[in-house]
């Protein structure tokens, strides 16, 4: 056997393709989910840099020109019902709007991983008895749900990441727990096992790539319904209060004078939610696909 | 007129759209069937044995697949130039077909009994109680054990090969003159395989049902058919009379395919033929 | 023949499936009922039957994939059934399996050459260095390249997934792998060439084979003797030319006279 021989130009051959690079390189292909992208970072770059860019103080505002149309010389996107310059005001809510949405998100996503991976693996009677626990939640509509535990929280913006990031477990946990059941009964499973594996190694490089991807969607799709959600627990006044220039209490206030006739200062905030939520449903289709290996690369050798 | 072949295609070709450009799936290919004849196409996979099975009822919807060119004949008829009003008077009716998996072809919600009616109903006026006689005849047809009792079952608590049965018998509850067979039995144990491949035989002799068997199998070719059509790379590549494609192949490909098919040493015992 | 030539002893090996009912009403399916076999070494052993038979159930037991509800199983002098978790897995090495071509035998998400390593690297078989290359030089044994260590299980096609399979099975350096259904779910043409390699690596390396089959040529062309399974028990077992020359059960005669061979009656 050329075994010496052998060792250098064909170790070099053989390429580490990390997942990583390769769900990149296909998310780059999908135009669509790069516009997403990119309106994304833009938002996040906004709120990151608000101090830097923001023509005015948010909460500071001149009872003499409020509800001033968008096109207002000096006020780009007008004034609100209290005289504050509604383009500085979404461009310091993007922090307390992204925040809300992807900090919630992160952490039920993590607290869900562990749950359903490890009910969903070892399985038995304790397996079932934490999802039976969680699927209690399932029997309320979301909205609801995060509405009672906000009430019971209390108002501000901890609270309010608080009660979206519990009521988004169940959600994540169920999603996380099927995939692993699915995956658990496959052959690569057992063929890991024969391969010594230990359970927990099975569980964290066997099982994990498989069972994060699904999550990973479905964490970006959440996203955008979890800043439509924050946004409705602060028109309800059970999530972040005013005068905070959350896109959700801008929403809020902006009711009031809608009927004397100024969309604008209700609009241009909600505006603001759609377009975001839109862009996390589409970004997550795009990763749904980029982190699918038969869309990485081709299919055939 | 009576001489003339059940079935007849010409040219047939069919393309799939993809990423990666055309895929001519059936590329040119010519066949016939005569009345009560039994065809074998055989292929590996790739070939396009299904492809064109499916293109003769036009069934492949149209997403990614065209029909290409060709003609298909039946009883003198270009099934190709049939509106889908036409098209949907002759599935099921003339030309009927059994696919692998019969557990997906079966409707599970739904009893079997249920689902022959639905089929004799749509293509005869015959009213719910005649009907349910002629499901009955049908299951009793492909040698259903307790037909009648059989006919309240669900698809999931019937066995493999008996799921096939009831997709026989719904293929052949109108009387079509031809039956389309996509690897009926590959999804099936041997001893069941050869129960419906004998049963196909018999469908075959006693109603005078063509059918047109597509198999990756020579054994089931060896079996069943009378001429034969091998496949390959969406191209008939050679057909003729069973006795002699498989003792004499003169196509290569046939005869490396022939070649790599495992066969039991001689000495065997066998109980029959 | 000394108690050496004897791998594998299995003895009364049972499962039983039981769902649990209301009210203790529960239901019982008994997979494997009583099976007694032994496996020789470095011979290849069949286990035949139709789907429900129960071959592929006995397969998984005898690597202790599946538990057994009771029996005995000795491989090599060591008791299977009583060993401790780190110990089976020491053990483990030495038998492998390798799976029918499902789909589902390789990690999607993982590329097939750092599956092929894993065995070696869990047994530390070779200097983390080597590894590589070792993984290397078992593609190319298989009739695989270099190249395509880094690719990905759906890049393959169902033969060449059988033969990645077969690396990953050999990547422990085991005495007895387990082979089930290796040529049912592939084309005529490539099954042949599965096969061969089987038989050329088993000469090389001295291995003991159990091969799992419905397909009664398959096992008369590969194995020395075989057992016949029939709902969940060993109906016959014999010698391979035996076996179908002159067969003994009814079950085994009715599988006999269920193969279709390629030419006309």
């Amino acid at each position: 056997m050329t075994t010496a021989t052998l060792t250098q130009p064909a170790a070099t051959a053989w390429r580490r393709r990390s997942q990583f690079r390769l769900a990149t390189r296909a998310l780059a292909r999908d135009k669509v989910a790069v516009g997403a992208l990119v309106v994304l970072t833009l938002v996040v770059l906004v709120a990151i840099f608000a101090p830097l860019i923001s023509p005015y103080d948010p909460l500071v505002g001149d009872p003499t020109i409020r509800l001033l149309p968008p096109g207002t010389p000096g006020h780009l996107l007008g004034l609100d019902g209290q005289g504050r310059d509604i383009l500085s005001r979404l461009i310091w809510g993007g922090r307390y709007s992204l925040s809300v949405a992807i900090v919630p998100v992160l952490c039920a996503g993590v607290v869900a991983l562990v749950l359903g991976m490890v009910a969903g693996y070892f399985g038995g009677r304790w397996g079932e008895l934490v999802m039976r626990v969680l699927d209690v939640v399932f029997a309320f509509p979301i909205v609801l749900f995060a509405i009672a535990i906000a009430a019971v929280l209390g108002p501000g913006l901890v609270n309010s990441m608080l009660a979206i990031g519990i009521t988004l477990v169940p959600y994540m946990a169920r999603v996380v727990y099927t995939a692993t059941v699915q995956e658990s009964g496959k052959d690569y499973v057992e063929a890991a096992r024969a391969a010594g594996l230990t359970e927990v190694e099975i569980l964290g490089k066997q099982l994990l790539p498989n069972v994060l991807s699904p999550l990973v969607v479905y964490a970006t799709t959440l996203a955008g319904l979890v800043i439509v959600l924050a946004a409705g627990l602060s028109f309800l006044g059970v999530g972040i209060t005013p005068p905070a220039p959350d896109w959700g209490v801008m929403t809020s206030d902006g009711r009031q004078v809608l009927l004397e006739g100024y969309a604008h200062v209700a609009t241009i905030p909600g505006l603001m939610i759609f377009i975001v939520a839109i862009a996390f449903n589409l970004l997550g289709d795009g990763i749904r696909d980029a982190l699918d290996p038969h869309k990485q690369t081709g299919s055939r050798n | 007129m009576t001489n003339d072949p059940l079935l007849k295609v010409t040219g047939l070709r069919t393309h799939f759209s993809s990423e990666h450009g055309t895929v001519k799936a059936v590329d040119g290919v010519d066949f016939q069937i005569e009345r009560g004849g039994i065809l074998g196409v055989v292929g590996e996979s790739g070939s396009g044995k299904s492809v064109t099975g499916l293109s003769i009822l036009r069934l492949l919807g149209s997403r990614n697949a065209t029909i290409a060119g060709g003609q298909i004949l039946f009883h003198g008829e270009d099934l190709l130039t049939k509106s889908d009003r036409e098209m949907r008077e002759i599935r099921g009716k003339k030309i009927s077909m059994v696919f692998q998996n019969a557990m997906t072809a079966l409707d599970p919600f739904f009893r079997v009994g249920d689902q022959l009616v639905e089929v004799i109903r749509l293509h005869q006026r015959v009213g719910k109680r005649e009907a349910k006689l002629k499901a009955l005849e049908a299951m009793e047809l492909v040698r259903i054990p307790e037909a009648s009792r059989r006919l309240s079952s669900y698809p999931h608590q019937l066995s493999g090969g008996q799921r096939q049965r009831v997709m026989i018998a719904l293929a052949l509850s109108c009387g079509p003159d031809l039956l389309i067979a996509d690897e009926p039995t590959t999804a099936l144990d041997a001893t069941v395989q050869k129960q419906i491949i004998d049963l196909l035989a018999e469908v075959n002799r006693e109603l005078g049902t063509a059918i047109l068997m597509i198999t990756h199998d020579f054994g089931v070719v060896a079996r069943l058919c009378r001429t034969v059509a091998v496949m390959y790379a969406g191209k008939i590549v050679e057909s003729g009379e069973v006795a002699r494609v498989l003792e004499k192949p003169e196509d290569p490909y046939t005869q490396k395919l022939l070649g790599s098919v495992l066969r039991m040493r001689s000495e065997v015992r066998r109980v029959s033929a | 023949m000394s108690a050496r030539d004897v791998l594998v002893d299995v003895r009364d090996l049972r499962k039983v499936y039981r769902t649990p009912g209301t009210f203790g009403k529960g239901t019982e399916f008994v997979a494997v009922h009583g099976a007694t076999f032994q496996v020789n070494r470095g011979e290849t052993f069949g286990l035949i039957g139709e789907s429900g038979s129960g071959k592929t159930t006995i397969g998984r037991m005898l690597l202790r994939l599946l538990e057994p509800t009771s029996g005995y199983i000795e491989f090599d002098g060591y008791e299977v059934l009583t060993l401790t978790r780190p110990r089976l897995r020491a053990l483990r090495r030495r038998m492998q399996i390798v799976f029918q071509d499902s789909g589902s035998a390789f990690n999607p998400r993982l590329s097939v050459g750092e599956q092929v390593a894993y065995p070696m690297r869990k047994f530390g078989l070779h200097p983390k260095g080597e590894v590589k290359a070792r993984v290397i030089e078992l593609l190319e044994k298989v009739g695989l390249h270099a190249e395509q260590a880094q690719r990905y299980p759906h890049e393959f096609s169902g033969g060449q997934r059988q033969r990645l399979g077969i690396a990953r099975a050999l990547a422990a350096q085991p005495d007895l792998v387990v082979l089930d259904e290796p040529t049912s779910a592939l084309d005529v043409s490539v099954q042949g060439q599965i096969l061969a390699l089987l038989r050329e690596i088993q000469a090389e390396r001295g291995l003991t084979l159990v091969l799992i089959s419905h397909n009664l040529a398959v096992i008369q062309h590969m194995c020395d003797r075989a057992a016949v399974l029939h709902n969940g028990e060993i109906v016959e077992q014999a010698p391979v030319d035996e076996l179908f020359g002159s067969p003994r059960s009814e079950v085994t005669r009715e599988l006999l006279d269920a193969v279709l061979e390629p030419v006309l009656p």
